[in-house]
């Protein structure tokens, strides 16, 4: 985007010059990059953790309270007003069970978005595979997400569930598909944004509407009821956030004893395609985003530097 | 600040023939963006202004630097210098041309540019290390050996933003210094810190320099460069003017 038009040079030694020991200046391992650097990858993920919660008293307890305050109130509006928590048993696991995934796409996602520009100090003047950035914040959202999934844990066993099988199933492609799909758009977007601020903009905007656009807070059955057999529907369906919230519920609370008790009597509980729905197409989508995403980001990193 | 003369030691660099650095042909432009929004990419593209204007950093630079030599890049602000070394160092990508290096390579483009002020010294030490390449047995092994170099022990478990200015860059350049990469980019830094401790780095600089290391050194402090160089370039607005004679090359760019 800023260099006026010119094609790079061919950059990298021939196979003669590399038998000599040559190689061209930041040339890496590209995606492997996290994999290869393990010790700095590390170094860079504590990093993120102390600058994060320097000067607070509560520290990690912070990333408590944001989910409890955001399950309290969609508990009271839509659980208890609006009365979603009469027709579907175990409302409160079904909600936090997607809450969670919301949280950790919106977290892995918007970090990543941050994560070239947020280490201009670093990216503009010292040499490191640039890889690491993304998925450092990915780490970061990790370690905040695994208190939120012990929470849901305890409430799911409160509720009478109890880890199966296809519970433990769904929740690990789930895990795989949601954390493939969006480091794919986050490294799209960290270097998008690297280029035009305007992205992680536009990234909040994503985030704050995933909650709504995916079954987390109704059931998927009332949105088949309401466009079932259009375009909608299968664009609805398609949606990885869809797919692995679907299979958060088929984890934690579609097979808990309330739910299965009550399926006898409301057949909408069943959900399309159990249980593991359409795993294979989250899958491919992922892993086609993940491409994409890496892709872009290896043609722009060698303009990061510049460009901040 | 400028060290003394009398206190530069002279080069100890024992320059061969192996080639460690080759740029051929190294051409770099950079465009200057006013800001990084799609606002002002949008009103450019409506009133058909040139949305950036451009600045020819480097053309058509050719420079090899052989094992063991000591080579100063020198000239005005804006010649060029510093976008070479990061193009060395992987920072930069040349649009035209080509750099390759042999060995491993630090750069030191600026000092404590990976150090974060929230970290304590110890965790800045072990981040900055392995920033700059060194893998953790090392860092272990030569964390004694840094702290003991940069004169802070009683402060190393502090965070850094307490430190003073000095003791900060004490610090970066001790980590940068105990690296041993095969070569080492330096720009504007040997300008850091008390007399005393600009004399040890100095010595430091004239060990690596026995020790065979490869260096690339920006700096404006000329006569300092004279001494430690066993060649010196100046640059003048992205081209190589003159390439040798350490004294003869500070005449060239005193001539300008």
């Amino acid at each position: 985007m800023s260099e006026a038009g010119e094609r790079p040079a061919p950059h990298v030694p021939t196979r003669a010059e590399q038998a000599e020991g040559w190689r061209s200046p930041g040339q890496d391992a590209g995606w492997l990059n996290p994999i290869r650097e393990r010790f700095l990858l590390r170094l860079l993920v504590r990093k993120e953790l102390r600058v994060r919660y320097r000067g607070s008293m509560l520290g990690m307890v912070w990333s408590y309270v944001k989910p409890a305050v955001q399950f309290c109130v969609f508990y009271i509006a839509l659980g208890i007003f609006l009365q979603l928590s009469r027709d579907t048993p175990a409302y409160a696991v079904y909600l936090f069970s997607g809450i969670v995934v919301i949280n950790l796409f919106g977290e892995v996602f918007g970090n990543a978005t941050r994560s070239i520009t947020g280490n201009q100090a670093l990216v503009s003047k010292i040499y490191l595979p640039s890889q690491l950035f993304p998925w450092a914040s990915m780490i970061v959202a990790l370690v905040h997400f695994l208190p939120q999934l012990l929470v849901l844990i305890v409430g799911a066993l409160l509720f009478g569930w109890l880890p199966s099988l296809t519970s433990v199933v769904a929740f690990g492609i789930g895990m795989v598909i949601l954390l493939v799909f969006t480091m794919g758009l986050g490294m799209l977007t960290a270097a998008l944004n690297a280029a035009f601020r305007d992205v992680e903009n536009f990234v909040d905007l994503i985030v704050m509407v995933a909650t709504w656009l995916s079954p987390v807070l109704y059931r998927i059955s009332m949105v088949q009821d309401a466009i079932g057999g259009t375009i909608w529907w299968w664009i609805y369906q398609l949606n990885p956030l869809t797919i692995v919230v679907e299979l958060f519920h088929t984890a934690f609370w579609r097979y808990g004893p309330r739910v299965v008790e009550a399926v006898p009597g409301d057949p909408s509980l069943i959900t399309p395609g159990e249980p593991f729905g359409l795993w294979w197409a989250g899958l491919l989508i992922a892993g086609a985003t993940f491409v994409i995403g890496t892709v872009v980001f290896e043609k722009s990193k060698r303009r990061f530097a510049q460009e901040l | 600040m400028s060290p003394n003369l009398q206190d530069i030691p002279a080069s100890a660099a024992v320059p061969t023939e192996r080639e460690m650095v080759r740029i051929s042909h190294v051409t770099k432009r950079f465009s200057l963006r006013h800001d990084h929004s799609l606002k002002e990419l949008v009103f450019s593209a409506l009133q058909r202004k040139k949305l950036a204007d451009t600045f020819l950093a480097l053309d058509d630079v050719d420079l090899t630097v052989h094992a063991g030599e000591t080579v100063g890049l020198i000239g005005f602000n804006g010649s060029g210098k510093s976008t070479l070394l990061k193009t060395i160092s992987g920072v930069l990508f040349p649009d035209r041309g080509r750099v390759l290096v042999r060995g491993k390579v630090a750069g030191l483009i600026e000092v404590g540019a990976g150090f974060h002020p929230d970290l304590s010294g110890r965790e800045n030490v072990y981040l900055n290390g392995a920033i700059l390449g060194m893998t953790r047995e090392q860092i272990d092994e030569k964390f004694d050996e840094i702290v003991a170099f940069s004169e802070i022990e009683e402060f190393i478990d502090t965070d850094v933003k307490y430190y003073s200015s000095g003791m900060f860059l004490r610090l970066a350049f001790a980590v940068a210094v105990h690296t041993e990469p095969d070569i080492f980019l330096v720009d504007e830094i040997l300008s850091v810190g008390d007399e005393p401790f600009q004399r040890k780095c100095l010595e430091r600089i004239r060990k690596l320099q026995e020790q065979g290391r490869t260096m690339v050194v920006v700096s404006h402090e000329l006569e300092m460069l004279e001494k430690l160089c066993t060649r010196i370039v100046v640059l003048e607005r992205g081209t190589v003017i003159f390439d040798g004679d350490p004294t003869e090359a500070i005449r060239t760019l005193r001539a300008t």
